[in-house]
């Protein structure tokens, strides 16, 4: 459903992209992950025509992105990092107004727009100004707006940044329900969590390059499943919880004596934890704080930069 | 859903632009409905540059070759008005450009140009009606009378509008560039209010200094008002040089050339344009 092949970006002296392959069956989810200046923006504006390539070609519907990008326009919804609707007018004429522009006769605008918004929880306040909504409803209205021809391929660019747990969440469901339906989605973000929860695939950017592509298990077995971090009464309580440690996991402990805590790489988290946990408490050694760290995206960068690197 | 095409034949391609113009502009007269407060915002200030230029600049400036300074004075106010519906033009697309509206509106299969065009006619529609409002405070507060013939009065108003329009196209294109609303008054404002004063709208350019005569002369500014002066039968001042011999004309031309020049490099800049 996605194809690109390749694709090369410049803007001045920096090189933004520099060749990027993708390839999304229909009716799946790939996350590009990616820190900012990645290069994940740059290619989701590739895709959905709003930059041209300097290089490599893309598909996407079976349009190409460059010589029929009119077509295309007609089968990609975009959502992107800000809610793109007029804050003046209120939801239902915001969503009158971008139907009118994909050239519905003016009834189906109507009826489109009162079908999404009730589908998007927005009904109640369809006749209200936008800037009278919250943020979590501006992104619902948004992602109406971009999906008011019921597009096969649906891009989003960083759709949860900025939005409370819930509205997140409430995301997150709308997104796996339309996936059900068969559209194929895009989407960046700069969570892994995120990238976790939603994709079939996840492609890792990086400077303009694609550094590791794989299913979010995949690349989390690259990446390992973090760190056990324990916190200690007392200087005499940590020697004794080092000994504990070393004899129940396999990985060498990052000992910090000022703040009496120590943290171990482990590979399988919560099984680990478990294990450290009984053996502390079988040894009788109070502990201040215990924990499973996750691996932070900036871990996940170094060591998949690393793996490609290697 | 059924699955939309792009239209194939040219007079269909045509009738999609002329739809998503309106679309668009109806968009503008929509935002103004929701913020009626805006709307007397453009009546309201022309009215006041009337009664205060009229009134207070009226009651010490007198005329080198006699006449009314009222008379004198609202078709200079007629053309500062025109030229800044470039500020309101620069931030209305540059509110949409910060928004992220362009982008939505540019990933939609819309006809080439008709954002923009859309845009600017509505803006030009609205500007009507505030000049149609000043020239009747004019009338009633101001003692302005159009001594032309209607078809003299009307071309005064033509030549007008084709000025503001062409201006409407150079805030356009500001306000794809600057990246807010605040920046986009400042790249306009900041320039075309003094430029108005450097022209022959409130004073006679006999008395000023000869380094400055030069480009109050030449400014198209000072041409669009003594045109209107001309078509409306107000007392004027005498032109030293070429285009204020020939106002009608050069007011024109002035157009012409700018609309020549922005509007392509405006829908070009739009078609490229990142937010």
């Amino acid at each position: 459903m996605i194809y690109a092949e390749g694709l090369r970006k410049r803007y001045g002296a920096v090189d933004a992209l520099k060749g990027v392959d993708l390839e999304v069956p229909q009716g799946t989810v790939c996350g590009l992950l990616g820190p900012n200046g990645a290069g994940k923006t740059t290619v989701v504006r590739i895709l959905t025509t709003l930059l041209r390539p300097d290089g490599g070609t893309a598909r996407v519907a079976g349009c190409d992105v460059v010589a029929d990008a009119d077509r295309l326009r007609y089968r990609i919804g975009l959502a992107g990092q800000h809610a793109a609707v007029d804050e003046l007018l209120t939801g239902q004429r915001n969503l009158v107004m971008f139907g009118r522009l994909y050239h519905l006769p003016r009834r189906t605008a109507r009826r489109r727009a009162g079908e999404l918004l009730e589908r998007f929880g927005l009904a109640e306040a369809a006749d209200r100004p936008v800037k009278t909504y919250s943020g979590g409803m501006r992104r619902r209205l948004d992602l109406a707006a971009s999906l008011i021809v019921a597009p096969p391929v649906l891009f989003l660019d960083e759709p949860t940044t900025g939005l409370d747990p819930r509205s997140r969440l409430a995301l997150w469901d709308l997104l796996r329900e339309l996936v059900s339906e068969g559209t194929t989605v895009l989407l960046t973000t700069q969570y892994l969590d995120e990238a976790d929860h939603l994709a079939d695939q996840i492609v890792v950017v990086d400077s303009g390059r694609v550094v590791a592509s794989g299913s979010p298990s995949a690349l989390k077995g690259k990446v390992g499943g973090g760190r056990v971090s324990i916190a200690f009464r007392d200087a005499g309580d940590l020697s004794a919880g080092i000994e504990v440690v070393r004899g129940v996991l396999p990985g060498e402990p990052e000992i910090d004596r000022g703040e009496r805590r120590l943290a171990v790489p482990v590979e399988d988290g919560a099984a680990s934890l478990i294990k450290v946990a009984t053996a502390l408490d079988a040894a009788g050694i109070p502990v201040d704080d215990l924990g499973l760290r996750r691996p932070t995206l900036d871990e996940v960068f170094l060591r998949l930069t690393e793996v490609t690197a290697a | 859903m059924t699955v939309l095409e792009p239209p194939a034949t040219r007079s269909a391609r045509f009738g999609w632009a002329l739809i998503d113009s309106l679309t668009i502009a109806g968009r503008t007269y929509s935002r103004l409905r929701a913020q009626p407060g805006e709307l007397a915002g453009f009546l309201v200030f022309p009215i006041i540059m009337t009664v205060l230029f009229g009134y207070v600049f009226g009651s010490a400036i007198t005329l080198p070759g006699g006449g009314d300074y009222r008379s004198y004075l609202m078709p200079g106010i007629f053309m500062q008005v025109a030229a800044l519906t470039a500020v309101a033009a620069a931030t209305a697309v540059s509110e949409d450009m910060a928004l992220g509206l362009i982008d939505r509106f540019r990933a939609q299969p819309i006809a080439r140009g008709a954002v923009l065009v859309g845009r600017s006619v509505a803006d030009l529609s609205i500007h009507l009606l505030s000049v149609a409002m000043m020239a009747l405070c004019g009338v009633v507060i101001a003692g302005w009378r159009p001594h032309g013939s209607p078809l003299e009065t009307l071309a005064g108003f033509g030549l007008l509008a084709l000025f503001a329009y062409a201006m409407i196209w150079i805030g356009t294109y500001i306000g794809l560039f600057v990246k807010s609303g605040a920046q986009a008054d400042a790249a306009t404002f900041g320039w075309l209010f003094p430029l108005t004063f450097l022209a022959n709208a409130f004073v006679p350019l006999e008395g000023l200094p000869s380094w400055l005569r030069p480009i109050a002369d030449w400014n198209p500014m000072s041409a669009v008002v003594s045109a209107a002066r001309l078509l409306f039968g107000n007392p004027g001042s005498a032109a030293a040089s070429w285009p204020l011999r020939h106002p009608v004309t050069s007011t024109i031309c002035w157009s012409v050339l700018i609309l020549a020049v922005f509007v392509p490099l405006a829908v070009r800049r739009y078609r490229t344009a990142t937010s």
